[in-house]
């Protein structure tokens, strides 16, 4: 089918920076803790989200790329656009897990928190992201042992093809301790200057 | 009494990632949920959690903290009259 | 009209039985799988119940011919036994004549053995080999190895209690585009501590059986399961005069967008999901004879849902239960398990009873099924609804 689609924006959060096609919009410190580091690029991006500082890592680094694509898209809740959200890792909730694996092996404090468990699931960060841009869309969440960009480009080409979804925010969210990466970009039929092929999508990673 | 809502508030903020809300900012009886602080029912689970460990209350039904955690004057009423410590 | 992808192959082990069969009777004769739990240690013991599976670790590594220096969790375990199943069910001898793919599903992975093994690994090495077996692709792999697909076409899919029926849609859509011939698709989830108390902080677990959609219902029950499908393209059926047991006609997810891990008051997400499908299947909410529900027996998730279900089929409900009371709520694989019962129910014209339900909820007027029923079907429609908002729609057909 020659249905063509492009790349109409794309964002990257690593190495303590975020930025928006290619563009630097906020940069930390250098030797910077995730924790702080996504906090301070939240309040510099005007986020403006009280919900956020509750999310845990996975969820706040998803949520904070979707959230500064999307708005640069201007993609409006009131609208409900159609737009799929097909995301992976290979770490997937693992960063949680391991917090809240802790909270249940100490048998002195035994005080599993219900707010650590219940991210520990991948697709929680989707739905902080559908939550917030009403997004009432099909999400899906696959692991990979690495970046997939052949697997990524199929399945939301073929979500395009049968008009299963207007747009796809696709890519890759990893977080283990302070090992992260997100790469999140956004797939439409509008006619742009970057082709959807897989050698656009992983000259970008 | 005071001590006690004083000690509530900093926990719940901490507790509960509450950014940019200050002590001062929350009133002894401000609803805590909905309109107020905005608390959610993950939340509630939360204070559940703090309310055995911290004060070795056991709640079995998470449908008594609706009342119990209407704010900070109840929750203090009911901590100083159900605590063991 | 087009009939759907085609299911050539079931395979199935849970708390009420360790192959289609086995868990075909229990569901005719009313047998329950919960009880108090044996296999883990755990200091909720006495105030929770669950779908348990029988045998041991032991035993199922011994039927799968294991070497003791295996590194399976209970998880895997499980997964490879339901998978071999469907495999020999559909009648396949050598797997890598048509081009197969694998997709399945799981939440809780490998983590049975890391919490057991968890300290351990500091202290001596003997147990380190499951390190490796923690991720949740893990058991994806150990399928595809024993079952000899090729490891390109294969991926895990993780969205909660939605998991298994993400797979089966997966997997349909990628034999109706025509990119494999033959795709296995299903989940599995074993019990863990991890689970358990995560649960039990969001109080949403019951002490007692489970009663989906009753007044007084108290909360879940988790349960142990895998259960997988194989779908075959129409051309592989009829260039090898395959049997079709049932078709998947249509599938649907959305999300609820609304909580991390409630459901919304009025499950519009459920609702959006169930009319996807409809869509896809080109069906009229009419049309459908017996819907499966995802019925956990939670506050949230039996109103929520059922509310959805009256949003959808108006004031044509057609018959509904949960076989959460049977089997507990096997999270990832529950999409699978339920994909099973599905097309039981169609082969067999029979609706499976809700049980354990007494007192009608408050909230709307409708009732589940709650005896077995003979009664002619034609299509039926299962929904999971996953933590994240995730839910998913599946509707077979005969």
């Amino acid at each position: 089918m020659n249905s063509k689609t492009f790349i109409k924006s794309y964002c990257h959060i690593k190495n303590n920076a975020v930025s928006l096609n290619g563009t630097l919009l906020y940069h930390g410190e250098k030797e910077e803790f995730f924790s702080d580091f996504i906090k301070s690029a939240y309040k510099n991006l005007d986020t403006n989200y009280a919900k956020f500082f509750k999310m845990d890592n996975l969820s706040k680094l998803a949520f904070l790329g979707a959230d500064v694509l999307l708005k640069h898209e201007n993609v409006q809740p009131e609208k409900q656009e159609n737009i799929a959200l097909v995301f992976s890792n290979n770490a997937s909730s693992l960063d949680t897990d391991r917090k809240y694996q802790e909270s249940i092996e100490d048998k002195e404090s035994f005080y599993p928190s219900p707010a650590v468990f219940v991210y520990t699931l991948p697709n929680i960060c989707m739905g902080e992201i559908s939550i917030k841009h009403k997004l009432y869309s099909e999400n899906s969440f696959f692991i990979f042992e690495d970046f997939n960009p052949e697997y990524l480009h199929a399945y939301s080409s073929g979500l395009m093809e049968e008009n299963k979804a207007e747009k796809v925010l696709c890519g890759w969210v990893n977080i283990d301790k302070e090992d992260y990466t997100a790469f999140l970009y956004l797939v439409t039929k509008e006619e742009g200057s970057i082709s959807h092929t897989i050698k656009e999508i992983n000259s970008r990673f | 009494m005071v001590a006690l809502k004083d000690e509530l508030k900093n926990k719940i903020i901490e507790q509960l990632n509450l950014e940019d809300v200050s002590v001062d900012e929350i009133a002894d009886n401000d609803p805590l949920f909905g309109e107020g602080l905005g608390l959610d029912s993950i939340d509630a689970l939360e204070l559940i959690v703090m309310l055995d460990k911290d004060y070795g209350i056991k709640l079995s039904d998470p449908k008594e903290g609706k009342k119990i955690f209407e704010s900070i004057e109840t929750m203090a009423t009911y901590i100083t009259e159900n605590s063991p410590k | 009209m087009e009939k759907g992808v085609a299911i050539t192959g079931m395979g199935i082990i849970s708390a009420i039985g360790n192959n289609v069969e086995e868990n075909y009777n229990s569901l005719i004769s009313c047998n329950k799988g919960i009880s108090r739990i044996s296999k883990i240690d755990t200091i909720h013991k006495d105030a929770i119940m669950v779908g348990e599976i029988n045998f041991t670790n032991q035993e199922l590594e011994e039927q799968l011919g294991l070497s003791p220096d295996n590194n399976y969790s209970r998880t895997a375990l499980l997964g490879v036994v339901a998978a071999k199943q469907a495999i020999e069910d559909a009648g396949i001898i050598d797997i890598s004549e048509h081009k197969t793919g694998l997709i399945s599903a799981t939440s809780v992975g490998g983590m049975d053995m890391t919490e057991k093994f968890y300290y351990d690994y500091l202290e001596t090495s003997e147990h380190r080999k499951y390190i490796k077996g923690h991720h949740a692709g893990d058991s994806t792999q150990k399928i595809a190895e024993e079952l000899g697909i090729q490891e390109s076409l294969v991926t895990t899919i993780s969205t909660a209690c939605s998991s298994a029926a993400n797979a089966i849609m997966y997997g349909a859509r990628l034999i109706k585009s025509g990119k494999l011939d033959r795709v296995v698709v299903g989940g599995m989830d074993c019990l863990s501590k991890f689970t358990i108390n995560g649960f039990k902080t969001l109080m949403i677990l019951s002490d007692t059986h489970n009663t989906p959609f009753d007044e007084n219902r108290k909360g879940l029950n988790l349960g142990e399961a895998a259960a997988f499908l194989v779908l075959e393209s129409d051309v592989l059926v009829a260039k090898e005069n395959k049997k079709v047991l049932a078709y998947v006609k249509g599938y649907g997810n959305a999300n609820d967008a609304f909580h991390q891990t409630a459901s919304s008051e009025n499950g519009d997400g459920a609702t959006l999901a169930m009319e996807k499908a409809l869509k896809v299947a080109n069906l009229q909410a009419k049309d459908i004879d017996y819907i499966n529900a995802h019925g956990t027996a939670t506050g949230n998730n039996d109103l929520s849902e059922g509310r959805a279900i009256i949003r959808v089929f108006k004031d044509n409900i057609p018959n509904f239960s949960s076989t959460k009371p049977y089997t507990g709520h096997t999270l990832a694989a529950a999409g699978g398990v339920e994909a099973v019962y599905s097309v039981l129910a169609l082969q067999n014209n029979v609706i499976f009873p809700n049980l354990n339900f007494k007192t009608p909820m408050k909230e709307f007027s409708i009732t589940p099924q709650t005896e077995l029923k003979q009664t002619e079907l034609n299509t039926v429609l299962s929904n999971s609804l996953g933590f994240g908002g995730n839910c998913s729609t599946l509707i077979f057909s005969k």
